[in-house]
């Protein structure tokens, strides 16, 4: 809440001019029903037909006044509600990208854009209702309440016990029915899923011949679904008649008790039909009320779920200090282990290793081994949970955030590419850099070829997550952006996975031509990639069981040894 | 006319459900009579409190009653009318999702490769629900707005036909008025739907890609593009808010007018002897009663084209062809192992032909390995031989019979699949294994995974095979995803398999120890491999090799390698530096 307080502040003069007019229209929907009862009571009795065509002209000329304050005040709650909304949503980026990784993997990162999406949306239409409605509904009720009194002190009473009624009613069927509301939204998620699945899984379903049986799980999330729509439509529909009683219910009241009254002489008939008309008025706007109510209550929970991210701490801090001088040591790991947030067990356990400058490191283990939690360490994605990681001979934790990407240049797994052009991706990496350093580093990934052969070269669109570029073509591009930053130390996790020996052969010479004080970590599953190494890391069950170069591994290590048979059986054999 | 038919297919949506729509229509006919009734009785009551000491408290209490009485009808009415509602609405979405899905289950492949699931997804989620949230508006305040209309109306003809017909001349204008806004501001609604998508499309990009943002130090820069976005739509978004906001207050100025011109008019009715006070009252709370309906109608016209567009979609997903019907007569030939393609020719776009005249004959055991560079088109052979697709020429027979002869169920049950693409359905482990096999002892699952060499892996879960597996498996690794699917192909054992890149994220340790287990699968099996890792098809009876769809070489491993072609330098850049 504290956030949109801040934002409020921001539209101080709209926050409040906004329910200010919405106020004077209301007024003036207060005022109509006296000037009728003028014209009935003065105009018509008097047969005065200058009064009455003065006042319809007051009529007509209230109506143009309720519009132009309606339209202003419509005017500011929109620009208040869209200006806070625009707010939020760069706040809430800035926050995801000052987040760790470890705070990231938390919360989710679908989760997180449903929050910037659909949740910040929710807050934008909640606080432009809140703006219109929430002046206007409660002066209209009190107001009418206080008219009533203005009556008759008795029959009022019954007014108050009736607005407390109708509340009770009104907010019961809302907090009754607000859980199930959220019930049925988890039924719907059901059936989504179940869509979502059998899409991706159209091939195994048809070749395990299972296409009725998934025709029924989907029919029991769906029927599931109505059930609970239909429970929740039960609890809602019995708010409108049960008003309706209560409405009836004090209006006959008011006739039995208003007739006593004027029999006695205590009230005129009159006062009973304005009686009669302000109950009714009562009751619409607290439907209106209820409205707003629930669009609020879902709107107080979108806000309560973008504050959950905004008030999530980065776990990772930065000294602010440049990084240091060179030192011979490029990666030192002193008795590293890492537990991930929430993991019951440790993914890497007591890791020591030292990597000098210009050496190129094999790590090669199974999967779940470790391998990329480990070169993610020395991109400082995580922090040791013991133990030190170093970088050019100091503490990592001392590297400022700006200086770690110029120092370390990480090809992950999944090759990601964004929405622009070839070049707009290159240059994520060195802004600066030319034409010809570009296809300088396109032709060391080996993808020089295939950029040449697109009609725009360079220019060539990328589509979302590069989706119009195959596995390989990607990962090749993924590494060519990673050459352009010339970082010390270059780490490819497996990223070659996607391309053909031919293919994964040249990018491992070509990568032989980089300059002597580069770094290189590299991650496979096969072992004559990193064969050459020259330290190789052999990682098993999160614990390296093998340090060393390939020869002496092949005696030292029988996990190593393992590994290496299963790819070139048929070449030891012979 | 399409606008016609899609409300036909509608209505045929609600024929099963014409009772409950009867009753609701009854229901709101009783709702709208009672509301309309219940004024005249006020007044009439009042009408018998005439001063001090001249009340007539019998009567009063006989109209009191009647009060009472046609109250609880009315409430009741409501009650019956959106019980109905709701019945009719969720289940007409309930069978419309139900379509869909069974749709899904026989569309050709080639339209599901084709088209986004994303938008599958939306058709039969959000196009449903919109379709309702308008249906169920369209229901509940169509049926009672049109019928408040006719009967004020009509009272007020009875009244008097003079005023009646200013008010029905007047009223229609906040109708237009509501439409004159309202096409004005769709320019502005579908301008902030694009810049929303746009933004979505970014917020997606630089969420999910996190990793590469940071990685890269871009956060200041993707914060940048990010804003111009952003403030682009918040420009939109305040336009759209705001001119969509006109509606009511433009409306309510039209209904304000008319009653001003209904009161003046019956002022001088009154003044001339026309008409009583009382009955100027009851015209005035009439012409706001018959406003009211036209301004709800407004908004439910807009709601109803939405549900009609989505409804529409909808429509359009089920009137895809269907992937071609089995054969009526299926044939189903003794289980052998012997497929054979004969001259077979396929392309998936007209304009590029992949395969054109490909032959081969596979002897039952025999292991046929399919090689070649990423995007050569491997899968299509196993489109064709699952029957994914059909092919274009020629014939596939498998034990000696066309498949297309046979039914995909019979023809899909003699091959065990696993593809590169791991899936796994929501439900426990146990499940996916047996996921062939429903009727699965829990002796053959564990047996199966233990083949698979899963069965480690699954014990370490907290709950073991009842863990439950949501979202296709994330929290598993790819690896263990791979061996789960392995161990659901192992259960079935069927006669002939296919394995599509299999391996390819399973680290080479445990591939070994499941080629093992595949070699013992493939024991007497016919079997098609793909595979990047060249080792594990060397000792296939038959290796293909494709490049760009076409089979370039076909032959064992010592033919291929001793003919230096294609095949030779693949294998050789495997080895290029060990």
């Amino acid at each position: 809440m504290k956030y949109l307080l801040t934002y409020f502040k921001k539209f101080k003069l709209e926050s409040i001019l906004a329910p200010l007019f919405k106020m004077l229209e209301a007024g003036f929907d207060l005022i109509v029903p006296l000037v009728v009862a003028n014209m009935i009571d003065i105009g018509i009795r008097s047969h005065d037909t200058k009064y009455i065509l003065t006042r319809f002209g007051i009529l007509i000329a209230m109506a143009l006044l309720g519009l132009a304050c309606s339209f202003t005040a419509q005017y500011f709650a929109a620009k208040a509600a869209t200006g806070s909304a625009k707010g939020l949503r760069h706040e809430l980026l800035a926050k995801i990208q000052s987040l760790s990784f470890t705070e990231m993997d938390t919360i989710g990162t679908s989760t997180l854009i449903t929050r910037m999406t659909s949740d910040i949306n929710q807050v934008q239409n909640g606080l432009n209702m809140f703006l219109r409605l929430f002046m206007r509904s409660p002066f209209i009720v009190f107001g009418s309440m206080i008219m009533a009194f203005t009556i008759n002190t008795q029959l009022a009473l019954i007014f108050l016990a009736a607005i407390v009624v109708l509340f009770i009613i009104v907010f019961g069927v809302m907090l009754l029915s607000n859980p199930m509301y959220k019930k049925v939204q988890g039924k719907l998620d059901a059936v989504t899923e179940a869509t979502r699945e059998n899409l991706n899984g159209v091939r195994v379903i048809r070749a395990f011949g299972r296409e009725k049986t998934q025709i029924e799980r989907f029919a029991a999330a769906n029927d599931t679904l109505l059930r609970s729509q239909l429970r929740v439509g039960h609890v809602v529909s019995i708010m409108n008649p049960l008003t309706y009683v209560v409405v009836n219910g004090v209006i006959i009241l008011i006739l039995w008790l208003g007739s006593q009254k004027i029999n006695a002489g205590l009230m005129l008939s009159g006062d009973v039909v304005a009686l009669i008309n302000y109950i009714s008025q009562i009751l619409v706007e607290l439907v209106k009320l209820a409205n707003l109510v629930a669009v609020l209550g879902r709107a107080v929970a979108s806000m309560g779920r973008i504050g959950q991210v905004l008030d999530t701490p980065s776990s990772m801090s930065f000294a602010g200090r440049a990084a240091g001088g060179a030192s011979d040591v490029a990666v030192q790991f002193d008795h590293v282990s890492l537990r991930y947030a929430g993991a019951g067990a440790e993914s890497l356990t007591d890791i020591t290793f030292t990597a000098t400058r210009g050496q190129t490191i094999g790590i090669i283990g199974g999967t779940g081994s470790g391998k990329s939690s480990l070169v993610h360490m020395i991109a400082r994605f995580y922090d040791a949970t013991q133990g030190r990681v170093y970088l050019n001979g100091q503490p990592i934790a001392d590297y400022a955030r700006e200086a770690l990407p110029r120092t370390v240049a990480l090809v992950d797994q999944k090759p990601l590419l964004f929405a622009g052009t070839i070049r707009s991706n290159l240059l994520w990496a060195n802004p600066d850099a030319t034409d010809e350093q570009l296809w300088q580093a396109l032709e060391l990934a080996q993808a020089a070829d295939f950029v040449r052969q697109k009609p725009h070269g360079l220019d060539e669109k990328v589509e979302q997550g590069g989706a119009n570029f195959s596995g390989g073509q990607k990962q090749r591009l993924t590494i060519a952006r990673a050459l352009l930053s010339r970082a010390d130390v270059l780490i490819l996790d497996d990223s070659s996975s996607a391309l053909d020996y031919a293919t994964d052969a040249a990018l491992r010479q070509a990568l032989k031509t980089l300059p002597a004080s580069t770094t290189v970590f590299m991650v496979s599953q096969r072992a004559g990639s990193i064969a050459h190494a020259d330290q190789i890391l052999v990682l098993d069950d999160g614990r390296l069981v093998g340090h060393g170069q390939h020869q002496e591994l092949l005696q030292s290590c029988p996990v190593y040894r393992e590994i290496y048979e299963s790819q070139f059986k048929e070449e030891s054999l012979s | 006319m399409k606008y016609k038919e899609t409300l036909r297919r509608i209505l045929s949506f609600a024929r099963p459900y014409r009772l409950l729509i009867l009753c609701s229509l009854v229901c709101a006919l009783l709702s709208v009579a009672a509301q309309l009734l219940l004024p005249v009785i006020f007044g009439d009551a009042i009408d018998f409190m005439l001063g001090e000491g001249n009340v007539d408290f019998a009567s009063i209490l006989r109209l009191l009653a009647v009060i009472g009485i046609v109250m609880v009808i009315a409430a009741l009415a409501q009650y019956c009318m959106a019980l109905c509602n709701n019945r009719v609405t969720h289940s007409i979405c309930r069978d419309f999702r139900d379509l869909v899905s069974e749709k899904l289950q026989r569309l050709p492949l080639s339209y599901l490769d084709t088209h986004r699931s994303g938008d599958l997804v939306s058709r039969m989620i959000t196009d449903v629900d919109t379709f309702a949230d308008g249906l169920l508006m369209g229901f509940t305040q169509l049926f009672t707005g049109v019928i408040t209309i006719v009967c004020t109306l009509g009272i007020m003809l009875i009244l008097n036909p003079l005023i009646a017909l200013a008010v029905l001349i007047l009223t229609p204008l906040s109708f237009f008025v509501a439409k004159f806004i309202a096409s004005r501001t769709h320019r502005f609604f579908r301008e902030q739907t694009l810049i929303r998508g746009e933004q979505t499309a970014l917020i997606n990009e630089l969420v999910e890609g996190q990793r590469v943002v940071k990685a890269f130090g871009h956060e200041k820069q993707s914060l940048q593009d990010f804003d111009e976005v952003n403030e682009r739509l918040a420009d939109v978004s305040l336009k759209a808010t705001f001119f969509s906001s006109l509606v009511n207050p433009g409306t309510r100025l039209v209904n304000n007018i008319v009653y001003a011109v209904v009161m003046l008019i019956s002022a001088f009715y009154a003044m001339a002897g026309g008409i009583t006070i009382g009955q100027v009252s009851i015209f005035l709370s009439y012409a706001s009663q018959y406003a009211k309906p036209f301004n709800e109608i407004s908004g439910v016209v807009t709601e109803l084209q939405n549900a009609f567009t989505c409804a529409q979609r909808v429509f359009n997903l089920l009137d895809q062809e269907d992937q071609i019907p089995d054969d009526p007569q299926p044939v189903s030939p003794p289980v052998t192992g012997r497929v054979s393609l004969d001259h077979v020719a396929f392309q998936y776009t007209p304009d590029r032909p992949l395969i054109t005249d490909f032959s081969l004959q596979v002897k039952p055991g025999q292991r046929i390995a399919i090689v070649g560079p990423t995007g050569c088109g491997k899968t299509t052979l196993i489109n064709l031989l699952m029957r994914f697709y059909d092919v274009d020429n020629g014939t596939i027979t498998v034990d000696g019979a066309d498949i297309r002869r046979m039914t995909r169920h019979d023809l899909r049950g003699r091959y065990g699949m696993v593809l590169q693409d791991t899936w796994l359905c929501n439900g426990t482990i146990r499940e996916n294994i047996a996921y062939g096999k429903e009727n699965a002892t829990e002796e053959e699952i564990i047996a199966a995974a233990k083949a698979a060499y899963a069965h480690s892996f699954i014990r370490r879960l907290p709950q073991g095979y009842d863990t439950v597996i949501t979202g296709n498996g994330q929290s598993l690794s790819a690896g263990e995803r791979q061996l789960l699917c392995i161990a659901r192909a192992m259960l079935c054992l069927p006669p002939m398999l296919i394995l599509d890149e299999a391996t390819s994220s399973i680290d080479t340790r445990t591939e070994m120890k499941i080629q093992a287990a595949f070699n013992r699968m493939m024991e007497g099996r016919t079997s098609f491999i793909v595979a990047h890792r060249l080792s594990t098809i060397r000792e296939a009876d038959v290796i293909l090799v494709m490049r760009d769809g076409h089979i370039v070489e076909q032959g064992r491993h010592e033919e291929l390698l001793a003919r230096g072609g294609f095949y030779a330098t693949l294998y050789h850049s495997q080895f290029a530096e060990a």
